[in-house]
C-alpha cells in the first residue's frame, strides 16, 4: 500500500484540473444541454438567384476561396479603394466587380443576418465594418440598378 | 547539437502531419485518432504524475524564509515572506503562480557598479529579464488558450468574445491582428535566445529544454500562418472540433493541411506534457519551499519516512536492573 500525503488537497486539485480540462466535453451536457452543434446555415439562395438572373457565374471567387479568405479580400479591397483609388476588381474568371462592401457583397448577399452573421456568430467574430457601412440604406435606393452597381460603373 | 536535434524533431513532426494529410489523405488519423489519443494521454499522464508526487514524503520543513518568522507578539513578522498560517501560504502560492514572484528576485553574477565609487566590483545584480519574458510568455499563452474556446463552445460566452475584442483592439488588418500572437512569439523567441547567448544557461540547457520551446514556436508559427497568411475554413475547423467534443467525430469537407499540422503539433505537445518539464504546471503546487508554513519553531515536522526506533529509556533500564543496581550500591532515581 502506498501512503499519500495531503489527500484532501490533492484530490481537490486533481478534481479541478480534470473539470477544467474536460470542460469542452461536459459543458454540452450540463450547461448548454445541447449535444449537437449545428453548422451555421449560411443561406446562399438569394445570392444564387440574384447571380443567375444577372449573369454572374457565382461569388467573387470560388466558394472554397470565399469561405476561407473573404476577409482578406475585403481588406485588400478597402486598402485599394481608400488608399490607391483603384475601384475595379477583376476575378480569376475575368469578371469585373466594383470593390465595395455594401455596394457589391451585400447586393448579392442582401440577407446579411441570415448569411454573414450566421457564420460569424458561430465563429465568435463581430466584424466592426457595419458600425459605419450601413446596410439598410444601400439596399433600398436604386433597386433596379443593383446589378450595374456591382459591375464597375465609373 | 542539442538545438539542432530539437529543431529537427519538431520539423519532422510538422512534415509528418503535412505529408500525411496533403499526400496520403490521412485526415482521419491526424484529425480524430491522434487528438483523442493525445487528450487521453494528457489527462491520464497528468493525473498519474500528480498522484506519484503526492506519494513522496517531505522530510524537512524547507520553506524559504525571506522575512521574520512569527514569534513573540512585539516582534513584527512578515506574513508573506514567512507565512505563519494557511492564509499566508495561499497568498504566497497565488503570487507565485500568477506573478512568478520568486523569479522577480532573480539575480545575475557579474561586474556591479558599487554605490559609493564609480568602480565596478564582482557581485550580484538584479536580473528581471527572465521574469518578464516568462510572465509575458505564460500570460499570452493562457490568453490564447482561452481564446481558442471559441472553437469548443457553442453558444460562445460573451466573455470570450470580449477577450477577443480586447486582443484585437488596434484593428490592424483583416482578419484582425491579435496582440497576444506578437507577445507570444516575441517572448518565446527571447526565452530561446537566452538559452543560446548566455554561456552558463546554454551549458545547462538540455534537449528537453529546447523541444518544448521549438514545439511552442512551431505551434504559434503554424497558427499565425493559418490565420493571417494561407487561411483555413474556420467554420470547417469548428465543425471538426465540435464533433470531437460531442463524441461523434466527423471530418469536415476540405480544411487546409496547415490546420492539420497545427492540430498535430498541439496533440504532440499534449502527449509530451506529462513526461516533460512542462509538468511544472502541476508541480508548482508541490513546491515545499513555497507551500509549507514557516512554523518550524512552533511545530515539530516529523519526517514521514522515519522508521520507528525501538528505544529503551533510562526509567525502563532502572526498572529492569533495580535489584542488581541496589546490590551494587548505585544511586537510583526511584527507590
Ligand atoms: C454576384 C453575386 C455575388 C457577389 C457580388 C458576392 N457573392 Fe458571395 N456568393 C455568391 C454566390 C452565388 C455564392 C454561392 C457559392 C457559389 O456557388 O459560388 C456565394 C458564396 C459566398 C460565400 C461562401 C458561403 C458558403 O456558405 O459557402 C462567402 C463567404 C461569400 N460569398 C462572401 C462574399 C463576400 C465577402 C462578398 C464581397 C466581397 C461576396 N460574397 C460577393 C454571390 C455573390
Ligand atoms: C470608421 C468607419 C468605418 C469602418 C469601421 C469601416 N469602414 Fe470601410 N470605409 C469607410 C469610409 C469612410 C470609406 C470610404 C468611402 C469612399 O472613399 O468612397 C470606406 C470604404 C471602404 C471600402 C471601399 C468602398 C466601398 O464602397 O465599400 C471597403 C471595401 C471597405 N470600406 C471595407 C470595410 C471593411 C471590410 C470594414 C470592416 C473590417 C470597414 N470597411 C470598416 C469607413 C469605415
Ligand atoms: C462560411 C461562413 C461565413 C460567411 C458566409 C461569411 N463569413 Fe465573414 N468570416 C467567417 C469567419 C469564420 C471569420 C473569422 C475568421 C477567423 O477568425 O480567422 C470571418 C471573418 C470576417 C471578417 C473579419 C472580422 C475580424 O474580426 O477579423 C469580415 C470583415 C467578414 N468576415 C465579413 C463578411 C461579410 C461582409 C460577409 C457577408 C457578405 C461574410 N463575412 C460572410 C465566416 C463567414
Amino acid at each position: 500500500m502506498f501512503k499519500m500525503y495531503s489527500k484532501i488537497k490533492v484530490f481537490t486539485g486533481v478534481f479541478i484540473f480534470l473539470a477544467l480540462a474536460t470542460f469542452p466535453f461536459w459543458n454540452k451536457v450540463f450547461i448548454v444541454s445541447k449535444t449537437n452543434y449545428e453548422m451555421p446555415d449560411a443561406n446562399i439562395k438569394p445570392a444564387l438567384a440574384f447571380a443567375r438572373e444577372n449573369g454572374f457565374s457565382g461569388c467573387i471567387e470560388d466558394r472554397a476561396f470565399m469561405r476561407a479568405k473573404h476577409m482578406k479580400l475585403l481588406n485588400h479591397w478597402r486598402n485599394e479603394v481608400v488608399r490607391e483609388n483603384k475601384k475595379t476588381y477583376i476575378n480569376s474568371k475575368g469578371e469585373h466587380f466594383n470593390k465595395s462592401l455594401t455596394g457589391t457583397c451585400l447586393k448579392c448577399h442582401s440577407n446579411k443576418e441570415e448569411f454573414c452573421d450566421s457564420c460569424h456568430t458561430s465563429a465568435g467574430v463581430k466584424p466592426y465594418c457595419f458600425d459605419c457601412h450601413i446596410t439598410g440604406i444601400q439596399n433600398t435606393n436604386q433597386l433596379n440598378s443593383k446589378a450595374e452597381a456591382i459591375h464597375e460603373i465609373k | 547539437m542539442k538545438i539542432l536535434f530539437a529543431l529537427i524533431t519538431v520539423l519532422i513532426l510538422s512534415l509528418a502531419a503535412f505529408t500525411g494529410v496533403e499526400y496520403l489523405h490521412m485526415e482521419y488519423v491526424f484529425g480524430i485518432v491522434i487528438p483523442y489519443a493525445a487528450f487521453i494521454i494528457f489527462i491520464a499522464g497528468f493525473t498519474a504524475k500528480i498522484f506519484y508526487w503526492a506519494k513522496s514524503p517531505v522530510p524537512f520543513n524547507i520553506t524559504t524564509t525571506a522575512g521574520q518568522q512569527k514569534s513573540l507578539k512585539w516582534i513584527k513578522s512578515d506574513h508573506f515572506e514567512n507565512p505563519s498560517g494557511s492564509f499566508g501560504v495561499i497568498g504566497r502560492m497565488f503570487m507565485e503562480i500568477f506573478f512568478f514572484r520568486s523569479l522577480f528576485r532573480n539575480t545575475k553574477a557579474g561586474l556591479v557598479k558599487s554605490s559609493k565609487s564609480e568602480s565596478f566590483k564582482p557581485g550580484y545584480a538584479s536580473d528581471k529579464s527572465l521574469w518578464l519574458g516568462g510572465l509575458m510568455f505564460h500570460w499570452s499563452f493562457l490568453y490564447i488558450l482561452i481564446r481558442h474556446l471559441r472553437f469548443f463552445l457553442y453558444p460562445i460566452p460573451s466573455a470570450i468574445v470580449t477577450l477577443e475584442k480586447f486582443d484585437s483592439m488596434f484593428q490592424i488588418g483583416l482578419p484582425i491582428f491579435y496582440l497576444t500572437d506578437a507577445i507570444l512569439l516575441l517572448s518565446v523567441t527571447f526565452l530561446f535566445l537566452r538559452r543560446v547567448f548566455i554561456p552558463q544557461v546554454k551549458y545547462i540547457s538540455l534537449i528537453a529544454d529546447f523541444i518544448p520551446l521549438f514545439l511552442i514556436l512551431a505551434i504559434a508559427f503554424s497558427g499565425i500562418m493559418m490565420r493571417y497568411v494561407s487561411r483555413v475554413d474556420v467554420i470547417g475547423v469548428k465543425e471538426l472540433v465540435m464533433s470531437l467534443t460531442s463524441f461523434s467525430p466527423a471530418l469536415p469537407e476540405k480544411v487546409s493541411s496547415v490546420f492539420y499540422v497545427h492540430f498535430f503539433l498541439v496533440s504532440s505537445l499534449f502527449m509530451y506534457f506529462p513526461f516533460s518539464k512542462l509538468m511544472h504546471m502541476g508541480g508548482v503546487f508541490f513546491s515545499p519551499t513555497r507551500n509549507m508554513t514557516g512554523d518550524s519553531r512552533r511545530i515539530r515536522h516529523v519526517n514521514p519516512w522515519n522508521y520507528s526506533v525501538k528505544v529503551h529509556s533510562y526509567e525502563e533500564y532502572e526498572d529492569e536492573f533495580r535489584e542488581a543496581m541496589k546490590g551494587a550500591g548505585l544511586p537510583l532515581d526511584k527507590e
